[in-house]
């Protein structure tokens, strides 16, 4: 039986995610998972919103997950920890006695608060489960030595989360080595990227992705796998940045979750726009193996 | 009747939200009030003055003060009326200080209240009757509970007076978490050659029993006769035959069983003594690791044991003792570190708790005393300690400072660089807190004379690298981030209530706090007492402390219990339940609820049953009152009509 689930892909997945969007609704539906896209949605709001008024944000997130109960889809999921942020600011402010009315009254729109919102990690992890996604595993990411990044927000701060564990969270692991690939025991899972900072001081970001890239080189990753859109901006696209700050040659692709998975799932790189990354992988799409000489040369 | 008032100021504790004249004033209104009277502080010796003499010169037959709580001065204004003439139950109090004046700055409603309060008072009283106690006596043993050091020193001061103690210990050992300790600050002596001979003076002194291995089940009655039932648990060795020769231990094939007393640093095996100080040193079988248990077959230690002393048929045994006091010493255990997932929750061998350090640096522990990696056993270099692991951190929920942790961390770093004088030693902390004796002089010892690296901040992260652990931290006094490679992690790892405790102070019926440390009577002027007569706390069991504190509080105990036991007799409270014979339909409902079972039935002459109380064992509660269909059973000195007067007077 296929799932519905809405879907909320947010502003950062039309543009420079665009590949994290083509990849989740490819591998949704490889899951056999319908994911029916909320009609008119509209922005988060985003940081801005956030820092300039908790109930503006509310407000905002508040108007897509409306419209997504309209759908009778019982979970909102969205790839972005940005959006998922929001929207469990929606469904919180909702749930609080002493900001519930102003609240609606803002919204103006019929809304029950019964819809749960969730991340892609979580749809996969939590509902459709590690073990069936490696039972529809056809192509083994072979041994392929990866890096799991899952910055700071996807499952902090705990009691908002609820999911995963804040410190060393497991669930992308756990459904890379279910299909087939080796991790390295990566100790910056969860530290900071510099977020937004790569837009207004982008020196701070060179300085923390510079970390992130160097423990993730040193363990000999071939590649860093990420969930979150501004965390792989700021490793892929200002890997060069990152480069010219360090004065190194990090050539590590950092990649989206879904994008692995697609391919483990037997789709091709063109239905995961693999295209679109910019630190392009040295190693085969279509059959990742593990390259021995490469591992070794980045230990040594 | 005739009653006098009396309204308490409090200094200003009561008068600045009540107006105590007018409702002095307006207490002369009620019926049988025929003194009423504002006074400063009525418990003060001319406050007690002046109400002895309205006594006098009034001819009152009845007193109602308006004060604070009765749980603080009713003893007071009851010893007070007595010496007047009066019996100390014609005497009521009306808390118009924690009830009405801390509570609400409105001074309108407040004087209300407090007005409706002693009318309350003074329409109960009218109902009052003298009661006089009655007299049990004193059954003079005491029974401590918890062979730490702070039960040692109970036990040990009870005995020197020449009482007959029991002393239970759950472990096999007594000695406590004292017992596992290197060295004590700020004198750095070593603990075991300061405890050992405490612990051997238990063994010798011929009136303290000791049971080891052994918990207690039940506990039954009140001051003065208390009956208590205590578990033996199966050890599977006869200690009246084991010589502690340790043969046995020697010989076990189960060579992989965790050892608890070094803190699971080394492996031990499935029967033996647990350290060589051991009282008693008897050996115990792990049942969980035994051979014999877990496979069927093993019988090593049976054939070898000289004293034919291994039974593995063995079974739990019950006794069942009396006494007249109880000495609360169960101690604390150690904050489990492995919800620090900053910190690696547990993952990393070589981020270890405070007393897993105490263990390496004693010379009885897993390395014989060589500072070594758990992991590979390695000398470590470089070693990181972290302060307040579990202790001031609401988000583990243990928001409390456990007292101790930065003063055991200047010790494990001083006898570090004693040990290791190329090692550098770094201590991360919140704030120092040394408030003892020589406690601050020796954390700067630490400083300035053995050069350990003081830095003010948290660790927000510890993570392996290439054997070393980064330890990545902050320093708040640079505003600077800081990191260690470190090779052993040392986290300071905070006190906690006791494993048990919550269910013991259910069978004790004494209160805890919401982390599970004891409730004292008085957070100030009964530290000791419980708010349970005849249960006296002593050591960590209370609150966190350390080893002075500990022991200073287990001899108080000690002569709590001694005055205690100083007279033959005591006197039990007057207010229990009361059975009217005449209108008792026998129906046994308050044979039912009674949670003390202290209602039995009696039979009349002509075989009629009519329910009995038995005043020596009724607590007072009040459940048989409330249940009985024919309010047959009454409370004395709060009975329906004292209550129902109350209500009275109240709605009218």
């Amino acid at each position: 039986m296929k799932r519905r689930i809405a879907y909320y892909q947010g502003c950062s997945l039309e543009g420079l995610a665009i590949e994290y969007d083509t990849s989740t609704r490819a591998v949704c539906e490889a899951l056999d998972v319908e994911l029916v896209e909320i009609p008119d949605w509209s922005c988060c709001g985003s940081t801005p919103a956030h820092s300039h008024d908790a109930l503006l944000s509310a407000v905002l997130a508040g108007r897509n997950l409306a419209i997504a109960e309209s759908t009778g889809c019982e979970l909102a999921m969205t790839p972005c920890p940005g959006c998922l942020k929001s929207l469990k600011g929606a469904l919180q402010a909702f749930h609080n006695q002493s900001e519930r009315d102003v609240f609606l009254e803002i919204l103006a729109m019929p809304f029950t608060g019964h819809i749960k919102a969730i991340s892609i990690l979580q749809l996969l992890y939590e509902i459709i489960g590690v073990d069936e996604i490696s039972r529809r595993v056809i192509r083994p990411l072979n041994d392929l030595v990866l890096a799991p990044y899952y910055g700071c927000l996807l499952s902090r701060p705990a009691q908002f989360a609820e999911f995963d564990d804040p410190e060393n969270p497991i669930s992308m692991d756990e459904l890379l080595v279910g299909a087939g690939a080796k991790l390295v025991d990566f100790p910056y899972k969860t530290e900071c990227c510099g977020a937004t900072y790569g837009v207004t001081r982008n020196q701070i970001v060179a300085r923390l992705t510079g970390r992130i890239l160097d423990m993730a080189a040193g363990l000999g990753a071939q590649a860093i796998v990420v969930a979150c859109p501004l965390c792989q901006q700021n490793l892929d696209l200002r890997q060069s940045q990152v480069n010219r700050y360090w004065k190194r040659r990090f050539d590590i692709p950092v990649v989206y979750i879904t994008q692995l998975l697609g391919l483990a799932l037997g789709l091709e790189p063109e239905q995961l726009a693999w295209d679109k990354l910019f630190v392009e992988p040295d190693w085969p799409l279509t059959a990742p193996a593990v390259e021995r000489d490469h591992l070794e040369k980045a230990q040594s | 009747m005739r009653i006098g008032v009396f309204v308490c100021q409090c200094g200003t504790n009561i008068a600045s939200t009540v107006e105590t004249e007018a409702v002095a004033r307006e207490a002369l209104q009620h019926p049988d009030v025929v003194y009423a009277t504002s006074y400063m502080y009525t418990c003060s010796e001319p406050g007690q003055q002046q109400i002895q003499r309205a006594i006098q010169e009034e001819n009152l037959q009845g007193v109602v003060v308006a004060a604070c709580s009765p749980r603080m001065h009713e003893p007071t204004f009851r010893r007070a009326v007595e010496k007047a003439g009066l019996n100390r139950f014609m005497f009521e109090m009306a808390n118009i200080r924690e009830h009405v004046s801390w509570i609400s700055n409105d001074r309108q409603a407040n004087t209300r209240k407090a007005a409706e309060l002693v009318h309350m008072a003074v329409a109960k009283l009218r109902f009052n009757h003298p009661l006089s106690p009655s007299r049990v006596a004193i059954n003079k043993r005491v029974l401590v509970i918890g062979g730490g050091v702070a039960g040692i020193q109970a036990a040990l001061d009870c005995a020197e007076g020449g009482l007959e103690v029991v002393l239970v210990e759950r472990q096999p050992s007594i000695g406590g978490k004292m017992a596992k300790l290197d060295k004590t600050f700020p004198t750095i002596d070593c603990s075991s050659c300061i405890l050992g001979p405490k612990m051997v003076d238990v063994a010798q002194k011929e009136n303290i029993r000791l049971y080891a291995c052994s918990e207690v089940e039940s506990v039954a009655g009140y001051i003065g006769n208390f009956s208590v039932q205590i578990r033996r648990k199966a050890t599977c060795v006869d200690w009246n035959l084991c010589t502690g020769c340790g043969l046995c231990m020697e010989k076990c094939p189960a060579k992989k069983v965790p050892d608890h007393f070094n803190e699971d640093l080394g492996n031990t095996r499935a029967i033996g003594i647990p350290f060589p100080q051991a009282i008693p040193k008897k050996a115990t079988i792990d049942k969980e690791h035994c051979r014999q248990f877990t496979r069927g077959k093993c019988g090593v230690c049976k054939k070898i044991c000289p004293v034919g002393a291994i039974d593995y048929e063995m079974e739990d045994e019950f006794i069942s003792e009396d006494f007249g006091a109880i000495i609360v010493a169960t101690g604390f255990d150690l904050f489990d570190h492995s919800s620090y997932g900053e910190y690696g929750g547990g993952r990393f061998p070589d981020v270890i708790s405070g007393l897993q350090y105490e263990r390496i640096l004693s010379a009885s522990g897993p390395f014989g005393g060589h500072i070594q990696r758990p992991s590979d056993g390695r000398q470590p270099r470089n070693i990181v300690f972290i302060a307040c692991v579990g202790s001031r951190d609401a988000s583990v929920d243990r928001p409390y400072c456990s007292g101790v942790c930065c003063m055991y961390i200047a010790k494990q770093a001083i006898l570090t660089r004693d040990h290791l004088p190329d090692s550098n030693c770094y201590v991360f902390y919140m704030d120092i807190r040394s408030p003892g004796k020589n406690y601050d002089e020796f954390v700067r010892r630490a400083q300035e004379e053995y050069g350990v690296n003081y830095i003010r901040g948290r660790v927000g992260k510890i993570y392996p690298k290439n054997n070393h652990l980064i330890v990545q931290g902050a320093d708040t006094l640079l505003g600077a981030q800081v990191e260690v490679e470190a090779d052993l992690v040392v986290l300071a790892t905070g006190v906690e209530a006791s494993a048990g405790a919550r269910e013991l102070a259910e069978k004790l019926r004494i209160s805890y706090d919401q982390y599970g440390f004891y409730m004292e009577s008085h957070p100030k002027l009964r530290p000791v007492e419980t708010n349970t007569a005849g249960v006296y706390l002593a050591g960590v069991c209370q609150g966190p402390k350390d080893i002075p504190s500990s022991v200073a509080q287990g001899s108080a105990a000690a002569a709590k219990v001694q005055a205690l036991f100083s007279r033959d007799t005591i006197e039990t409270s007057p207010q229990v339940a009361l059975v009217n014979e005449r209108a008792c339909v026998a129906c046994g409902k308050c044979i039912q609820v009674c949670p003390f079972g202290a209602i039995q039935w009696k039979e009349l002459r002509g075989g009629i049953q009519k329910a009995e109380v038995l005043p020596s064992v009724c607590q007072g509660c009040g459940l048989c009152n409330a249940t009985c269909p024919p309010k047959a059973v009454q409370l004395q000195h709060c009975t329906d009509n004292q209550i129902l007067a109350e209500i009275d007077v109240l709605c009218a």
